[in-house]
C-alpha cells in the first residue's frame, strides 16, 4: 500500500492492519517515534497525521492510505533543526530523551495551530504524554522558547 | 573553601613525580592477600589509586592516543540518559589539555573498556571520572616527559595546548608524534598532576550534552534503533505469576503463522522469532493463548504489607549502637512509616539484539552492568566467559535493576537458537510492568527523645527491607535461566554492607544525637521480586528521617529548618540546607498561608557520604479532591567540585519530579497470585498536570574536591518535603506512601 511519510510517497507492503509504529521503524528505518507502550497512554509513538497528533503504536496504517503523515525526521535535521528542535536542544531538555520525540510532535502540532498558546493549554496539550525521568521543567521551557522563536520570526515576516 | 582547595591541590601534587611505581606496589597489595608477610610489608602502605584505577590500573586501559593524533578516552560505565558521557569528556580534555571535540568516548562494552561494574548509586563520577581525571593527567605528563627529552629541554619549562607540547622556543610537539606503543602503558600512580581549578576551560562549563541532537533529530541513539543487516524480532511469552511452570503449549497454528521462522521453548521460556516485528507481535498473542500454565505463587495482602514485612524471618543487622545518655529526654515521640513496592516504569520496555557467530555471542544490551551481564549470559549458555560480548548500548532511563538484563539473556538465548542472525527481542509494556524488579516495600519505625532544651537525645531506627541488589552475577539472577528446562537456582539475598547500605542506607542519623541505635531487619523472603531502585533504601530512610525530624521540630516548638540546622555540625551540610531555605525564601515566623497550601523542607546526603542536597518546596492540596500538587521547589546541592552544573541541575530537577511522582501516586499491585498493575492506567505515575509551576536547582560548587555524583541525593529529601509541605497543608502527618488523594480526602473528612 501507499503511504506518504514527511512529503515523500512510499509504498509498503505489509498487512493493513499494522500499527503505523512498526511500519515507520521497520520498512522505513526512521528512529523518531518509539514504542513505549503499544497502549497509547505514554505518547512515546506520537506522529502527526495531516497535522493532528496522533499514536503511531494503535494506527493501523489502514487508515492512513490518503494522509500526510509526519514524523519528527521531517521536521528537521541534526544539520538543521527545525525551531522546536533547537529550541529543546538549547534548552537540553532531555535526560534520556527516549520521550522527547513524541513529545516534540503534539508540541509542534499545538504551535502550529496555536502560537499564542498559555501555559495551561500546553500543559493540557501535553497531558497525554509521560516522562519518567522528570525532563518536565525543562520540556516546558523548551515549548516556550520555540514559541517565542516562531512568534519572533513571524513577527519579523521572516516566515 | 579557597583555603582549603589550595591545601588539598598541594597535598595532591606534592605526591607527583613517580609515575612507574605503583605497578609493582600493585603486585606486592595483590601477594599480600595470600602470603606470610614479607620483609617488604616494613615500607609504608601506599595510597590507593584514585577511582577505578584501583581495578584497572594501567593508563592505556583509559586513554589511547594514535599516531594520527586520535584520543580515544575509555569508560566501563554507561550513558543512562544522567549525562555522563559529556562529563567524563570534559573532565578528559581538561586534563589532557585538549579541545572537548577531540575526544571519542568509548562506554561500557567487554571488549574494550575496563570493568566499572555497574553503572549505579551515584558512582560514576567517582569511580570513572576520578580515574578518568588522573589518568589523563598522567598522560599529559608523561608526553611532557617524553617531548623534554626530545627537545633537550626540562619538562618543567614545558606547557601543553590544544593537543601539543610546546617547547619554550616554540617548537610544537603534536601528541601524536609523541605517543608510542610503550609509552601509555604503565600503571597509574596514587597522585597526579592536577591542574589547579581556577584554570579550568573545560570542567565546570555548561557544554551541551554529546547525546542530546541524536535523540532529538531521528538518530540511531538506542538499543532499539539498531538495525543489522539480517535482523529478525522476538517476542517472549512470560508466565501469566511468578515461578509458573509452563505444561502445555500446542504451537502448530503458530508456526504456520506468516512470517514466523521460530517457536523456541525451553522448560517454561517460551519465545517466537519471526521476520518483521508485527509479525511477531500476533504470534507472541497466538502463543500466548496457546499456553497452559501451572499457577503457585502466593503473594502477601497488599493492603497489609507492613504487617507482613515485619512478620517474616528476619537476619537482625546492627547498624549502629552509639552510647545511650544515662537520663531520658523530657519528651519522647514514636513513629512507624512504609512505602509498597515502587516500579522503576522506564518509558522504553526493554530491548536487547543478540547474535551467535563462529561460536561468539554478541549482546547489544542498556544493562547497567556490562561485565556482571556478560559473565550472567555466559554462564547461562555455559559458553567461556571469553567468546561473550557485551556492549552496552543505550536503553530509555531505567533508574536501576530493571528488565534489561533479562532481555539481555532472552535475546542470546534466541540467537542460539538462530545461529548467524542478529535478534532483536523487545519487551511489552505489560512484561517490563509485571516482570521488572521492584523497588522493595519497606517499613520504618521511629522513636525519639527531646530534652526541655529542644535538643534531640536518643533516637532509635528499625527498618525492615528486602536486599535492594538482585542483579547479576549469577546466571540463576536473569527470568529466562530460572524457566530453562535445566533452571539455574535464584541466588540467596544478600545484605549490601555498610557504609553504603541496601535497605539500610542512609538509615544512620546524620545529626548531631548523643544517644542512637539503627536496626536493620533483613527479610530474606521475597514473595515479590526485587531488586535496585534509584536511590536503594536511602530514599524511604530519608523519607522517614526527615518526616520525622519535623515531627519532633513541631514537639520541640522549632522551626523545621532552624531545628535542622541545631542538629548539624558538617559546614557542607549547613550550606546547603542555608542556601535552599534562602533561595526558597524561608521565614520562620508564622506565616499567613493561603488555605490549602503549605511549606515543606527536607535535608540528606547521600549515604552519608556522596552529595549534599536540602529541598523547600511549596504544595496546594485540593480539598474536593484531596490532590496534592507542588508549586513551587528549591533545591541546593554540593556534590564536589562541578564539572556541568547544567547537568547536575538536570538530575536533580529529575529527582525532585520522578519522587514527588512516588511519593504521592505510585504502588505496584497484586492479588494474590499475579501481578497487576501491569500498564500506565494501573499504575499511574506523574503527568503534565501536576507538574510544578517553578522549579530552581542551586549547585554549589567545591573546587578541587572529589566528585561525589549527583543522581540519586534528591530522591529522598524531595519525598520528605512533599511529606512536610502536605502535612503544614493539611494538618495531618502522612506516614504511607503514597500520599494519594485517597488517603488525603479520608485523613481529612471529605
Amino acid at each position: 500500500m501507499k503511504l506518504n511519510v514527511n512529503g515523500t510517497p512510499h509504498n509498503v507492503d505489509v498487512d493493513p492492519r499494522t500499527p503505523l509504529l512498526y511500519v515507520l521503524r521497520g520498512d522505513l528505518e526512521l528512529n523518531a517515534a518509539k514504542f513505549g507502550c503499544g497502549l497509547g497512554q505514554c505518547g512515546a509513538c506520537t506522529v502527526l497525521v495531516d497535522g493532528e497528533p496522533a499514536f503511531s503504536c494503535v494506527t493501523p496504517v489502514a487508515l492512513l492510505a490518503d494522509k500526510q503523515i509526519t514524523t519528527l525526521e521531517g521536521l528537521g535535521t541534526s544539520e538543521r533543526p527545525a525551531p522546536i528542535q533547537r529550541a529543546f536542544i538549547e534548552a537540553q531538555a532531555a535526560q534520556c530523551g527516549y520521550c522527547i520525540p513524541g513529545i516534540m510532535m503534539r508540541a509542534h502540532a499545538l504551535l502550529q495551530k496555536n502560537p499564542r498558546a498559555s501555559e495551561a493549554d500546553i500543559r493540557a496539550f501535553l497531558e497525554p504524554h509521560l516522562c519518567r525521568c522528570g525532563t518536565h521543567m525543562r520540556i516546558l521551557r523548551a515549548i516556550h522558547r520555540a514559541q517565542a522563536e516562531m512568534m519572533s520570526a513571524n513577527a519579523g515576516g521572516s516566515g | 573553601m579557597s583555603a582549603a582547595t589550595v591545601i588539598s591541590r598541594r597535598a595532591v601534587l606534592a605526591g607527583s613525580g613517580a609515575l612507574l611505581l605503583s605497578f609493582s606496589s600493585a603486585g606486592r597489595l595483590f601477594a599480600q592477600d595470600n602470603a606470610p608477610p614479607q620483609p617488604v610489608t616494613t615500607l609504608p602502605a601506599p595510597p590507593p589509586l584514585p577511582g577505578s584505577l584501583k581495578q584497572a590500573p594501567y593508563l592505556d586501559s583509559w586513554i589511547r592516543i594514535d599516531a594520527d593524533g586520535a584520543i580515544s578516552v575509555c569508560t566501563g560505565k554507561a550513558e543512562l540518559g544522567q549525562g555522563i558521557k559529556t562529563a567524563l569528556m570534559q573532565i578528559a580534555a581538561e586534563e589532557l589539555d585538549v579541545d572537548f571535540d577531540r575526544i571519542k568516548l568509548i562506554t561500557a562494552d567487554t571488549a574494550l573498556t575496563p570493568n566499572e561494574g555497574y553503572t549505579a548509586g551515584s558512582h560514576s563520577m567517582q569511580d570513572s571520572g576520578a580515574a578518568i581525571m588522573n589518568a589523563a593527567a598522567q598522560v599529559r605528563q608523561l608526553l611532557i616527559a617524553e617531548a623534554a627529552t626530545r627537545a633537550g629541554v626540562p619538562a618543567a619549562q614545558m606547557t601543553t595546548q590544544d593537543a601539543a607540547v610546546i617547547a619554550p622556543d616554540g617548537r610544537r610537539f603534536g601528541y601524536g608524534e609523541l605517543v608510542s606503543a610503550q609509552l601509555l602503558h604503565v600503571a597509574a600512580t596514587a597522585t597526579s598532576p592536577l591542574k589547579d581549578p581556577s584554570q579550568y576551560k573545560i570542567m565546570n562549563r555548561r557544554i551541551a550534552r554529546v547525546d542530546i541532537p541524536a535523540k532529538l533529530t531521528g538518530g540511531a541513539a538506542f538499543v532499539q534503533d539498531l538495525r543489522p543487516d539480517g535482523m529478525v524480532h522476538a517476542r517472549i511469552v512470560r508466565p501469566p505469576s511468578y515461578g509458573a511452570q509452563l505444561a502445555s503449549v500446542d504451537d502448530a497454528a503458530v508456526r504456520k503463522m506468516p512470517g514466523v521462522l521460530q517457536v523456541v521453548r525451553d522448560g517454561s521460556f517460551l519465545a517466537v522469532v519471526a521476520q518483521r516485528e508485527f509479525q511477531a507481535i500476533e504470534a507472541m498473542r497466538a502463543l500466548a493463548a496457546a499456553a497452559r500454565w501451572n499457577e503457585t505463587a502466593k503473594l502477601p495482602d497488599a493492603a497489609r504489607l507492613g504487617a507482613f514485612l515485619t512478620g517474616l524471618p528476619a537476619q537482625d543487622i546492627t547498624v549502629l549502637d552509639r552510647q545511650r545518655p544515662a537520663a531520658g529526654g523530657a519528651k519522647t515521640l514514636s513513629a512507624t512509616y512504609s512505602r509498597p513496592y515502587l516500579a522503576h516504569g522506564s518509558i522504553g520496555p526493554s530491548c536487547a539484539v543478540a547474535k551467535l557467530e563462529n561460536d561468539t555471542l554478541t549482546v547489544w544490551t542498556h544493562t547497567q552492568g556490562v561485565y556482571p551481564d556478560r559473565d550472567a549470559i555466559a554462564e547461562m549458555l555455559g559458553m567461556p566467559k571469553e567468546k561473550v560480548r557485551c556492549i552496552h548500548s543505550e536503553g530509555a532511563g531505567c533508574y536501576g535493576h530493571n528488565g534489561a538484563d533479562d532481555a539481555a539473556a532472552d535475546a542470546a538465548l534466541l540467537a542460539r537458537a538462530i545461529p548467524g542472525r542478529p535478534v532483536r527481542v523487545q519487551w511489552t509494556r505489560e512484561q517490563e510492568h509485571a516482570w521488572e524488579p521492584y523497588g522493595p516495600a519497606m517499613l520504618i519505625k521511629l522513636d525519639a527523645a527531646l530534652d526541655d532544651g529542644g535538643n534531640i537525645v536518643n533516637w532509635d531506627h528499625e527498618v525492615w527491607s528486602n536486599t535492594h541488589s538482585m542483579r547479576p552475577g549469577p546466571a540463576g539472577s536473569l527470568l529466562a535461566a530460572r524457566s530453562l528446562d535445566k533452571p539455574f537456582p535464584e541466588p540467596p539475598p544478600k545484605p549490601i554492607p555498610m557504609p553504603e547500605g541496601g535497605g539500610d542506607r542512609n538509615s544512620i542519623p546524620i545529626y548531631k544525637i548523643p544517644g542512637a541505635r539503627v536496626i536493620y531487619h533483613f527479610l530474606p523472603t521475597m514473595p515479590v521480586r526485587v531488586s535496585a531502585l534509584r536511590a536503594l533504601g536511602g530514599f524511604m530512610n530519608v523519607f522517614a528521617i526527615e518526616s520525622f525530624m519535623d515531627e519532633l521540630a513541631a514537639a520541640a516548638g522549632a522551626d523545621p529548618v532552624a531545628f535542622r540546622l541545631k542538629h548539624l555540625d558538617d559546614p557542607r551540610a549547613r550550606e546547603v540546607v542555608a542556601t535552599a531555605a534562602e533561595r526558597f525564601g524561608w521565614t520562620t515566623k508564622p506565616r499567613s498561608a493561603a488555605p490549602g497550601r503549605g511549606r515543606g523542607f527536607a535535608f540528606a546526603r547521600y549515604k552519608n557520604l556522596a552529595a549534599y542536597c536540602a529541598i523547600a518546596c511549596e504544595v496546594e492540596v485540593d480539598r474536593d479532591t484531596g490532590r496534592a500538587r507542588m508549586r513551587r521547589a528549591v533545591a541546593a546541592v554540593d556534590s564536589g567540585q562541578v564539572v556541568n552544573s547544567d547537568g547536575i541541575a538536570n538530575q536533580i530537577e529529575g529527582a525532585i519530579l520522578q519522587s514527588m511522582s512516588w511519593t504521592l501516586y505510585e504502588s505496584v499491585s497484586f492479588n494474590e497470585r499475579r501481578i497487576t498493575s501491569v500498564d500506565w492506567s494501573s499504575y499511574p505515575i506523574l503527568r503534565f498536570s501536576a507538574v510544578p509551576d517553578e522549579m530552581e536547582i542551586h549547585v554549589i560548587n567545591r573546587p578541587g574536591r572529589p566528585f561525589l555524583g549527583s543522581g540519586e541525593a534528591g530522591q529522598g529529601p524531595a519525598a520528605a518535603a512533599v511529606a512536610n509541605a502536605v502535612a503544614d497543608a493539611t494538618g495531618h502527618r502522612f506516614r504511607d506512601l503514597p500520599i494519594s488523594a485517597e488517603r488525603i480526602k479520608a485523613a481529612m473528612g471529605v
